[in-house]
């Protein structure tokens, strides 16, 4: 049972170090500012569940990012072969593909060469045989077929990804909440965490909707009745108003100006009506753009359009508001006003400000925790936690006396050894953490009671305390270590397989394995040491 | 001055505790048959982690919470089985609606979320939400076949972790055991329809950690006599080494007993399912190493002659085993 004294002293110092880093936690803001600088003052970070917020799982929409590339694919289709002066009918999009047909076949192939400087490679041309992410191709039916390719969807879903990851942060930041986490989880999804907010309803609000704003010609003609009757000209649509489902606008479909080109955008109040409006600021280029178009077309309305993306199933294109152009907007500012709210002009200026959504989000799965709750959760934890401690110790004194207290000792720098590394680590308390630290005290007095019960078994076998207490701690290790080392693959499986809470159970599941290897064979073992030392005779009375 | 503890097992006292085996067996297969068939035909109450569907934790923001109230309210929604379960503090609901399907326009995740809202919406000023979670179709299929693979693993590596460790009769006894272990905790949640959620399955895995725990620390004791008694029969030899473990046995299962017996009475709702699986479960797992993973170790038959194997991490000296 000798230590040396460079063990002594090592042991002393991992429990000195793990009580400092510890020792963070258990105070509060204010203490911790007169905590000198040189020691470490990490606290343990708190899960969702304790401290309160809104964790949303959102999914991209991919068969919309495809349609939205398809609909793009079509306009450079036709871009190019008018540039290239080739005569097609027929151009239009498939489930996976723009089909177009020439007038002339002879042209097919000099068709085939202009439309294929369309494709990019994948992976901007740094990757090797990555590929384009189109393909362009003829039919049997003779037409000519532009497709994306499996590479270069993918590419487009990792863009839109972290796209969208980029605009839900701003959006977010926008709140002025702390910290929250965004990440990508699989291909399609992300994951938003939020601590300390949990009003969801705002959140899914701000992020839900991808608020593509674009400034749009109304038809100077045709009204919406006279284009129901006949037909809507190629290239121009009917949207509805925001205010009034009954007011319709018909629409050239190409956007003046797109929303990607504001600078900014502010909620604000109407000088005269008082009304809440947003102003905006174009960058240069749309600047110049709209003022060259409204210049053309002063007298005429035009029409402010947002696009929300996919809400409730269906496709939400509005027109915010269709003023009459006055004369020539050059500034590159103006206002949209359009009947809103306080609350709703603050969200759309802040969507605005953040750049349109790639795609639309849905949430899939949602779990959110009120202030109130979390801290009745911290409550039941800490009360669930003393208690589970205090009878444990109370029976493993009934069971062992002293040497009950060593392990009751153990087992609280066990204890301190987790939260230190945890803090350390930055790794997440959850409550089922805490669930998983009161089970620790429960299983690391199994290695103290291992070993005990060793000695009392080497003592009734006829052994002298001394050599009975040896050789309980040499024959309880392989035990230990086994068992342990079982329940450590139960912790490792959940840490691999599990989410949120799981995880942050599996951790101080695995955690406590460790820090109750470490504990019986150093501090019990030091601590029986140094009581054997103390009492100045080799005939020890036994201890159990 | 030293203070001993109270060592209250008699050590003197021998059981046998294979003579009521076939009786104990008989007890166990009946738990077993109910447990499977309330499995199979009842089933297990999923929670909405792996069923979909939302669940809301509301309280009364003043006085107590008049859930016939709140029941009506909620009834005229239209959104399928609502269940309203009212929890200790008289202040506070637990509210599930269940999964919606796509109608409409509406897809499935998206008719889950209108669901929440109008469940929001009907609470009102005078209650609030407490806890809110909202699980889609999709993400309840991936959550459960996580939580299936989760414990499928956890099963596959313990047992080759207990044969490489001992040899394979020990590793197909244990795992026998804690088949048994899982399945009779099933049953439990079946029977008394517990939700069953993903803190569960975390639960589930805990237990199967402690339960092989409880089995290795005695097949260690029987590899121990192996090399010690060289002649003894298997089942005398097996009996000895669960009487010499069985005061440890009784001494932790009753310290982690009253540790998580602590979650269960003070750890709030939210993990009440999670303590319950713990403590039905170190009970089961005592339980099944004596009942089924020695006796099943008895019937493999083990390996006789330990005496030359390098497999030992203990520098257990020859001499000791002498003595």
């Amino acid at each position: 049972m000798h230590f040396a004294s460079w063990k002594k002293i090592s042991i002393l110092l991992i429990c000195l170090v793990g009580l400092l880093v510890a020792l963070p936690n258990f105070l509060s803001k204010e203490q911790l500012a007169y905590w000198p600088d040189f020691l470490p003052k990490r606290q343990l970070n708190l899960g969702l569940d304790l401290r309160g917020g809104a964790h949303l799982l959102l999914q991209m929409d991919e068969k919309e990012l495809r349609k939205d590339w398809l609909d793009s694919l079509r306009g450079d289709v036709r871009k190019t072969l008018r540039d290239a002066k080739i005569g097609y009918t027929g151009l239009g999009a498939t489930g996976d593909a723009v089909r177009v047909k020439l007038v002339e076949p002879a042209q097919t192939d000099a068709a085939l060469t202009a439309l294929r400087r369309l494709a990019q490679p994948v992976g901007g041309g740094m990757v090797a045989g990555a590929g384009n992410d189109i393909e362009v191709g003829t039919t049997p039916d003779g037409f000519l077929r532009i497709a994306p390719t499996e590479a270069g969807l993918v590419q487009r879903s990792t863009h839109a990804a972290a796209a969208a990851i980029e605009v839900v942060r701003r959006r977010i930041d926008a709140l002025g909440t702390t910290e929250p986490t965004i990440v990508r989880q699989g291909t399609d999804r992300i994951l938003v965490q939020v601590p300390g907010f949990d009003d969801t309803g705002r959140l899914k609000e701000l992020i839900g909707q991808t608020a593509r704003l674009s400034f749009h010609e109304v038809h100077p003609q045709m009204s919406v009745e006279e284009a129901r009757a006949t037909r809507v000209p190629a290239g121009y649509v009917i949207y509805p108003d925001q205010d009034n489902p009954n007011i319709e606008y018909l629409i050239q479909e190409s956007p003046v100006v797109y929303g990607e080109d504001l600078t900014d955008a502010q909620p604000g109040f109407d000088s005269r009506t008082n009304e809440p409006i947003i102003t905006f600021r174009f960058n240069q280029k749309a600047a110049r753009q709209f003022g060259e178009y409204s210049s053309r077309n002063v007298g005429r309305p035009f029409a402010i359009v947002l696009d929300n993306g996919v809400i409730d199933g269906k496709r939400d294109v509005k027109v915010l508001s269709a003023p009459v152009i006055r004369e020539p907007i050059l500034g590159g500012t103006g206002q949209i006003s359009g009947s809103f709210t306080v609350e709703s002009a603050n969200n759309l200026a802040i969507q605005l400000r953040s750049g349109a959504l790639p795609t639309t989000l849905t949430v899939i799965e949602e779990r959110t925790v009120g202030p109130s709750l979390g801290a009745d959760s911290i409550q039941s934890g800490i009360v669930s936690a003393i208690v589970g401690t205090a009878a444990v110790a109370a029976f493993m004194t009934f069971a062992y006396g002293l040497f009950g207290l060593f392990a009751i000792v153990a087992v609280a720098i066990n204890l301190m050894l987790i939260l230190a590394t945890m803090s350390f680590l930055g790794s997440t308390l959850t409550l089922p953490g805490i669930a998983g630290l009161v089970l620790t005290v429960g299983m690391a007095v199994d290695s103290n009671v291992l070993i005990y019960e060793r000695i009392r078994e080497e003592m009734r076998n006829g052994k002298q305390p001394i050599s009975a207490i040896d050789s309980g701690f040499e024959r309880a290790l392989g035990t230990i270590v086994d068992s342990n080392l079982t329940t450590m693959i139960a912790g490792l499986v959940m840490f691999w397989l599990g989410s949120g809470p799981v995880r942050g159970f599996a951790v101080t599941l695995c955690l406590g394995i460790i820090a109750t290897m470490f504990t019986a064979f150093t501090v019990t073992r030091l601590m029986v040491s140094l009581w054997i030392a103390s009492q100045k005779t080799r005939k020890i009375p036994a201890p159990l | 001055m030293l203070f001993k503890g109270v060592d209250f097992w008699p050590h003197k006292k021998h059981f046998d505790l294979f003579a009521a085996r076939k009786l104990c067996i008989t007890v166990t297969s009946i738990l077993l048959f109910i447990a499977v068939a309330s499995v199979f035909t009842k089933g297990l109450n999923f929670g909405i982690d792996f069923k979909g569907g939302s669940l809301l934790e509301v309280q009364a923001k003043s006085g107590t919470l008049d859930i016939s109230d709140l029941r009506s309210r909620l009834s005229t929604l239209n959104l399928g089985d609502i269940q309203i379960q009212s929890l200790d503090n008289p202040r506070d609901a637990l509210i599930r609606v269940e999964q919606q399907t796509a109608s409409g326009d509406l897809s499935a995740e998206q008719a889950q979320q209108a669901a929440a809202n109008k469940v929001r919406d009907a609470l009102g000023d005078t209650i609030d939400i407490r806890r809110v979670e909202v699980v889609g179709p999709g993400v309840s299929g991936e959550l459960r076949n996580a939580g299936i693979v989760a414990v499928c693993f956890a099963i596959i590596g313990i047992l080759f972790y207990v044969w490489f460790r001992f040899e394979w009769q020990f590793g197909v006894a244990a795992i026998v055991a804690l088949v048994h272990d899982i399945m009779l905790t099933l049953g439990a949640f079946s029977l008394f329809g517990m939700d069953f959620g993903l803190n569960e399955v975390a639960a589930l895995l805990t237990l199967a950690g402690y339960s092989i725990n409880d089995t290795v620390v005695i097949f260690d004791r029987v590899r121990e006599n192996l090399r010690r008694y060289k002649k003894m029969p298997l089942a005398q030899l097996v009996n000895l080494s669960l009487n010499e473990t069985l005061s440890r046995t009784i001494v932790t299962s009753l310290s982690t007993f009253l540790a998580v017996s602590a979650i269960f009475f003070f750890g709030g709702e939210v993990i009440h399912g999670f303590a319950f699986a713990m403590l039905f479960g170190i009970v089961v797992g005592v339980w099944s190493t004596i009942i089924i993973a020695t006796p099943l170790l008895v019937w493999l038959g083990v390996k006789r002659d330990w005496s030359e194997t390098g497999s030992s991490v203990r520098k257990q000296p020859t001499a000791a085993a002498k003595a």
